[in-house]
């Protein structure tokens, strides 16, 4: 399996290079070639929805594509939601502080709402929810819980994150300034 | 405590890091010539390990190294008993704990045999398939009963027989009233395995630095702390000098905390002998077989009532379902007996359980923890007895429920911390009150019911109680510091799976010291900032740590409070601690920041007084002597259809009581997730196993999970009992909202579908099984109903 191949992508705004082996799935490439480990691993068989990521706009699951068949494609992660933290990132136990990153409407709401707990399948619910709010943006709730079927939580039973996507359409509604 | 922060609906503290993608998950550490693990796993069940042949895979480009059980030398031995059984008299058990890598005998599918260390997981994977074992294929043990017989293949050879443990437990002479007793019921009951299923799987991530003799070990584990204890031990370093470390943890819901698992125990020991960090990260089918799972049960149960429907005595014989090893010992049929005797009266009780190995997957708590079970099988009795007796289903529950005055109510068992079984507080009847009147009992039944009815619809209710002990010892520490920035800090042993330990432990110390919660930092699950404690489990987090965080910040408050005396030239009781400074009551502009105290609390120069220590930092301890314990109430409104067999839940409320709230965003939240789970227990997800011990169903394509479509809007009340056991008066509530939802489900849809149409005797159901049910039930024999 020495034979790599070169893929040129855009992610988060970035021109990417690198050269990879074929099999290389986009989740393992962004994950551990680019450092942009936001974007989760739960199944790696496209059930779970926490590997969710934006190609060319759309939500797409990154364990269930070859980061070959990403070449030439403009990704966005988790990461390109809000500018880059300026501190710098703390390895260890120490998670809980802040760093006062001004917050994507979106992950404002789920932090209002209390859309979160472990957190590990959230970022796959915010890249889901991009694309669904931007064609749908004032959802019903079935509408809501529809989009967010192929999305798997264990801890928060969901209602907190359809409050979460409620309140952020609303903002998104009365505040012509906010942009997905 | 009455708080500013206390009480309230404080926002997170953890989640910008988690909403951005900037919290550390293990899988996310990533160290400069790290090597990858993969594990090459039984696909028997039950199977005599003639040879390992690890040549071809180790000359396999890309491969380090090639490790079968022969390998590891003197490191090889069983797991440690991680749970010894209580001192409950004539107690019979047998230990048989997990191994490393398999040796003789496979005893599961999915127990390791062998790992392959590589350059990456690609490669590691790659050669597994060179891998050849050769295996004799033995029968498998699947079936309870079936597995204490004496024609039942054995799995462990050091044991007489597949029997684990046998306890009984009693009060009171059930055979004595039972005798006398107008009216006996007796029944089967079925519980059956699911997967914790996290949606992260489980990984361990270690790093040896040979020239400082320091091993760091990340691990999703609920208990860093005896993983580091264990892991020196087993390793020969000195405590200190072995850290773990449990970042963020993408849920754990109780198999996170099993120790050890064969790869906590390897992936150390491989950093160690190459010399260089080493990762390993389980992938979802792994996850179906390598980590525990819970709540295989059969029940033989029996309830004596007066014909007024007073519970006059119960008896239980149950056969437990612990796997392939018994490492956790009896935590989970101790639960399941003692949980089982729920919110009431009963003054003769009757238990006895074995516990059965089988060649399956270990069993070790799950969300719930065997409560499930016992709650299922009270429930499912008094549902019947008040069928049979014509009884009102809630009015036979307020019969027996303990009243408040019966506190603390003592059963006359051991729990499974070991201390006896006694009931610290509650307030059930009022629970069941404002559940019955939320959900709309009476009008539900009167009317509404017989209009659904009418039009053809087959609507039903649901409404069962149950308690869970929660909050049990040793204990936890917590140590608060406030630096000379004024930024306070706060350390503490237990790790964090999503239950908001970053806000809620906050609160409690930020009201003490006059602060926000958002100034309060949170480290909690490094054994390199807190190294005494157990770990997160038993819903005792907030119990026992938050309990812990109270006392160091009462600590660290009254030093404040003499140094700020000292400073301003007040009585120490003149001084009020407000938005980070320490300030003269009667005149607020005379003052001095919590910063400023630290400095003058930790000088350059001068003296720091005899019998006084320096810096504003205390560290303290809770341990409660026993267990706290938390109840409610769960109702449901379903519609099923009978045609498809599937439902569909009009409205879940769930009145809880878990004693002081300390932040109700959250154990909203805790209680919501905790029915989710639930919902999926009774009516989605089931671990298939077959005769031959292998799992039919290890994929998220075959277990289903519930999705935002199956959940409804759970609807959350409290009733507030403080516990007399602690301090805040705190009880815990991780788990409440999993454990009584099958008993639930049992009794909504058996009355949606109408008087002594079906009995429902085992859990989980599904479609499927419900499909089948009504079928036995002769539902689809009269050819309308096939419609």
């Amino acid at each position: 399996m020495d034979e790599t191949v070169i893929v040129r992508l855009s992610v988060n705004g970035e021109l990417v290079e690198r050269s990879v082996e074929p099999r290389l799935l986009l989740s393992d490439f962004l994950r551990h070639e680019l450092d942009l480990t936001g974007t989760h691993v739960g199944c790696e068989h496209g059930v779970c929805g926490a590997c969710t990521v934006l190609v060319n706009g759309d939500a797409v699951r990154s364990c269930l594509m070859f980061a070959v068949q990403a070449d030439g494609a403009e990704l966005t992660t988790v990461e390109g939601l809000t500018p880059k933290p300026a501190a710098l990132f703390v390895v260890g136990g120490e998670g809980a502080g802040g760093q006062g990153t001004q917050l994507h409407v979106l992950q404002e709401a789920f932090r209002e709402k209390h859309g979160l707990q472990c957190g590990f399948c959230t970022p796959g619910f915010l890249m889901t929810l991009i694309p669904f709010l931007s064609h749908n943006p004032s959802p019903s709730e079935t509408e809501i819980r529809e989009a967010l079927s192929g999305n798997l939580c264990r801890c928060t039973g969901y209602q907190n994150i359809v409050r979460a996507v409620q309140l952020a359409a609303e903002r998104l509604a009365s505040e012509p300034g906010q942009a997905l | 405590m009455s708080g500013r922060h206390f009480g309230a609906s404080v926002r997170r503290n953890e989640d910008e890091r988690l909403l951005t993608g900037q919290a550390l998950f293990v899988d996310d550490v990533h160290l400069e010539g790290m090597l990858h693990v993969a594990f090459l796993r039984s696909d028997y069940a039950h199977a005599r390990i003639k040879s390992v042949d690890l040549s071809t895979a180790r000359s396999r480009d890309g491969v380090v190294g090639v490790y079968a059980a022969g390998d590891l030398g003197d490191y090889w031995q069983p797991g440690p008993l991680l749970v010894p059984p209580p001192p409950i008299e004539r107690l019979e058990f047998h230990e048989a704990t997990q191994v490393p890598l398999a040796r003789d005998k496979v005893r599961h599918v999915g127990e390791p045999i062998a790992m392959v260390v590589a350059r990456s997981r690609y490669e590691a994977e790659d050669a597994l398939a060179l891998i050849h074992v050769d295996m004799e294929p033995l029968e498998a043990v699947v079936d309870l009963e079936a597995a204490l017989t004496d024609e039942s293949p054995q799995l462990h050879e050091h044991l007489e027989s597949n029997l684990a443990a046998h306890v009984i437990q009693e009060k009171g002479d059930y055979a004595a009233v039972a005798d006398k007793a107008p009216h006996v019921i007796k029944r089967r009951f079925h519980f059956d395995r699911g997967a914790s299923a996290p949606m992260e799987n489980r990984g361990v991530v270690a790093d040896w630095d040979a020239k400082s003799g320091e091993l760091t070990v990340w691990d999703t584990t609920q208990a860093p702390i005896p993983i580091r204890n264990g892991l020196a031990c087993l390793l020969g370093l000195p405590e200190a000098q072995v850290r773990v470390i449990a970042p963020f943890i993408g849920g754990g819901f109780g198999p996170k905390i099993m120790m050890f698992y064969p790869e906590e125990v390897l992936i150390p020991w491989l950093a160690m002998k190459h010399g260089c960090p080493m990762k390993w990260i389980e992938d979802r089918q792994e996850s179906f077989f390598a980590t525990t799972q819970e709540r295989g049960q059969i029940h033989d149960a029996e309830i004596a009532l007066t014909e007024g429907g007073i519970i006059l005595g119960v008896h239980d014989v149950f056969w437990h379902d612990t796997g392939a090893y018994d490492p956790y010992g009896l935590t989970l049929p101790i639960n399941s007996q003692c949980t089982l005797l729920g919110p009431y009266q009963v003054p003769n009780y009757y238990s006895e359980f074995r516990v059965v190995f089988t060649s399956k997957p270990i069993v070790t708590p799950v969300r719930g923890a065997g409560r499930q079970q016992g709650v299922f099988v009270m429930e499912r009795l008094l549902d019947i007895a008040a069928r049979e007796l014509d009884i009102d289903r809630v009015e036979i529950r307020r019969r027996n429920l303990l009243a408040p005055e019966d506190f603390p109510h003592d059963h006359e068992i051991i729990y499974q911390d070991s201390a006896p079984l006694v009931y610290d507080s509650g307030n059930y009847e009022a629970a069941l009150d404002k559940a019955v009147e939320k959900i709309g009992y009476q009008k539900f039944l009167e009317e509404e019911q017989a209009s659904a009815r009418a039009e053809g619809r087959h609507v039903g209710i649901g409404i069962v109680s149950y308690i869970e002990g929660t909050g049990i010892g040793p204990y936890e520490g917590a140590r608060v510091t406030i630096e000379p920035s004024g930024k306070v800090c706060l350390a503490t042993g237990v790790g964090t799976q999503g239950q908001g330990h970053f806000t809620s432990f906050a609160q409690i110390v930020a009201d003490e010291l006059g602060v926000t919660p958002d100034c309060v930092h949170v480290v909690t699950g490094d054994t390199a900032k807190f190294n005494w404690g157990t770990g997160t489990f038993a819903s005792r987090g907030a119990v026992v740590a938050g309990n812990a965080c109270h006392e160091a910040a009462l600590a660290v408050r009254a030093k404040v409070l003499a140094h700020a005396a000292a400073a301003l030239e007040v009585e120490a009781d003149d001084i009020e601690l407000a938005e980070g400074m320490a300030r003269v009551k009667s005149r607020p502009e005379t003052c001095i920041s919590l910063g400023d105290l630290a400095v003058r609390a930790n000088p350059l120069r001068g003296a720091v007084e005899p019998g006084t220590e320096p810096g504003l930092e205390a560290t303290a301890y809770f341990g409660p002597e026993r267990g706290t314990t938390a109840s409610g109430v769960h109702a449901m409104l379903i519609e099923v259809d009978p045609a498809t067999a599937m439902l569909k839940i009009l409205r879940f409320l769930v009145v809880h009581d878990c004693g002081t709230v300390i932040n109700p965003m959250i154990v909203e939240g805790q209680v919501v997730g905790g029915v989710a789970h639930g919902i999926g227990n009774s009516f989605y997800e089931q671990l298939h196993f077959d005769k031959a011990g292998q799992l039919l169903n290890a994929s998220f394509m075959d277990y289903l999970l519930p999705t935002a479509t199956d959940v409804p809007n759970v609807e959350v009340d409290h009733v507030e009992t403080p516990s007399p056991y602690n301090p805040l008066g705190i009880k815990g509530v991780g788990e409440a909202g999993a454990i009584p939802v099958g008993a639930l489900f049992a009794q909504a849809i058996e009355d949606a579908l109408g008087p002594a149409s079906l009995e429902i005797l085992e859990m989980p159901l599904s479609p499927n099984r419900l499909f089948e049910l009504l079928s036995e039930a002769g539902h689809y024999d009269s050819p309308s109903e096939q419609e």
